[in-house]
């Protein structure tokens, strides 16, 4: 018979949480982003999902096996970085794009660093700024919604950035995500879909995406084109890739502070730089940049947060 | 004549300047473009490694301790200005595209490096081979290196395109294209040797 005594030091509080189980659940959480992508920009979003997917699977099982490490290609993590890395990606980039992407998110990003839970930065992240420094032509080309003959159109946040006037855009339509943009990023009613299932079972607490989107919609209403408090606050949260950025990508475990203050501080840190970036910067969207940089913050933040001991002073 | 060999190829392999060592990492990150800039770096640091290493060793007994550093780099600075000034003679494309990087061996660890660690206490010859090894080794470690970014990062090398349907990766062109070079080579040199042991 099976043992099922176990035998443990306090506490004695049992959940039915493990790293493999919030990784899938994450991954079932953005199910409806992907679906939600594949209707507006057509079955080509789904050849890259599923690029981005089985490469990233292939390079942890061959990384893992050369490194002589346990091989856990199934943990969902891999299968989780893949599909992030995908969802970032413009609908109709060339079929190697999404798989070199993978190759280095997974074998640089992660498995360079010593795996799972040693990653400084957000694997998907650092392969899509690899994509984007490397391959900007690709990264930047983007098809209109709804039109599957890859007619090129610019971003909300690109046509902003060059003085274009936005027509026939409403915010309605940027929350439904009838516009161009990378595949996953763009159906803001099926990401928040996804957060709120996230929310409800806990597996990612309000703090950072909050402050987050927050500080965006706040630092771009006070800095707004006609002068202090006139910006487009919501047109700047329903762009760009800001909820999937804040919900799915900030709140990463391994690449974000460990206690509510310091998820404050990372939280206000990636709203600030993205504000800037958008508003100032050369780049019209500014998400990623953020979440990485406040990644590489995330060490200090986490030794001036660290929670004092009961007893200590 | 052994030993002398011996000097001259530890440079090479074993004290490899910048993936055992890992000196002398400025101009690599900066010149590693292209491989003909890697290689002309690489002959003009030779030339002052082996100028300074021999002059070094032979004033080294009236060279006072406490001031041997600004005396080490006065001999540097003349080879230093020798190999600009024939550099700009004679090949003026490749000193332009090595900019102030030229000027620069004067502060190359590598170079002060080997002065101070070895031919202030050592022979003339055996300074000589040792020079000479280490400005061999760091040539082969920036043809290497500056060999990846080209291919990969403008799909040439030596300036000749290697497959023309190739589309080149342009961050590797870039300073974090190099830090990401030199990081993975050094790993992969590092597992090498941890194999070997």
């Amino acid at each position: 018979m099976k043992n099922r005594l176990i035998v443990s030091v306090s506490p004695h509080l049992h959940k039915d949480a493990s790293v493999s189980k919030i990784m899938w659940m994450v991954v079932v959480s953005l199910i409806p982003a992907g679906v939600a992508g594949m209707f507006i920009f057509g079955v080509g979003a789904l050849w890259v999902i599923l690029l981005g997917v089985v490469s990233a699977l292939i390079t942890e099982w061959i990384v893992q096996l050369f490194a002589k490490r346990r091989v856990s290609v199934l943990d969902g993590s891999a299968f989780l970085t893949g599909l992030l890395l995908a969802y970032n990606l413009p609908p109709r980039v060339p079929f190697w794009l999404p798989i070199v992407g993978s190759v280095f998110a997974i074998a640089i990003g992660k498995q360079v660093f010593g795996g799972l839970g040693q990653n400084i930065f957000n694997p998907a992240l650092a392969g899509r700024v690899f994509l984007m420094a490397s391959w900007p032509k690709y990264m930047t080309t983007f098809t209109k919604p709804q039109n599957f003959d890859a007619i090129t159109s610019a971003t909300p946040l690109a046509a902003l950035k060059e003085g274009k006037v936005l027509e026939g855009i409403s915010n309605w339509n940027l929350f439904l995500g009838i516009r161009g943009g990378c595949i996953g990023e763009v159906c803001i009613f099926a990401l928040l879909l996804g957060a709120l299932f996230l929310f409800v079972r806990g597996y990612i607490s309000w703090h950072i995406p909050v402050t987050y989107t927050v500080v965006v919609g706040l630092f771009t209403y006070i800095f707004g084109p006609r002068g202090l408090f006139s910006g487009d606050w919501l047109f700047h949260i329903l762009s760009g890739g800001l909820i999937l950025g804040a919900f799915f990508m900030a709140t990463d475990y391994v690449t974000s502070p460990l206690t509510r203050c310091g998820q404050i501080i990372f939280g206000i840190g990636c709203g600030l730089l993205t504000a800037i970036i958008r508003l100032w910067g050369g780049y019209p969207e500014g998400v990623s940049y953020a979440i990485l940089m406040m990644n590489a913050a995330t060490p200090i933040i986490d030794r001036y947060t660290k929670s004092r001991i009961y007893g200590t002073r | 004549m052994k030993k002398y060999f011996y000097e001259f190829l530890k440079g090479i392999i074993k004290e490899n300047p910048t993936f055992v060592l890992v000196l002398g990492l400025c101009p690599t990150l900066a010149v590693s473009v292209s491989v003909i800039n890697g290689i002309g770096m690489g002959i003009a640091a030779t030339f002052v490694l082996l100028g300074s290493n021999v002059i070094i060793s032979l004033i080294k007994n009236i060279i006072p301790a406490r001031i041997r550093i600004p005396c080490f780099i006065v001999v540097i600075a003349t080879f230093v200005t020798i190999t600009e000034m024939t550099m700009k003679a004679y090949s003026p494309a490749l000193n332009r595209a090595l900019g102030i990087y030229v000027p620069l061996i004067v502060v190359n660890c590598i170079v002060l490096g080997r002065a101070e660690a070895y031919a202030q206490r050592q022979t003339v010859l055996k300074s000589l081979f040792d020079g000479l090894g280490m400005g061999v080794g760091f040539t082969l470690a920036l043809i290497l290196i500056s060999g990846i970014r080209e291919a990969l990062g403008s799909g040439k090398f030596l300036g000749y395109t290697l497959t023309p349907r190739y589309e080149p990766a342009f961050v590797l062109g870039l300073p974090s294209g190099a830090l990401l070079v030199i990081g993975l080579l050094l790993g992969f040199f590092n597992v090498l040797k941890n194999r070997k042991e």
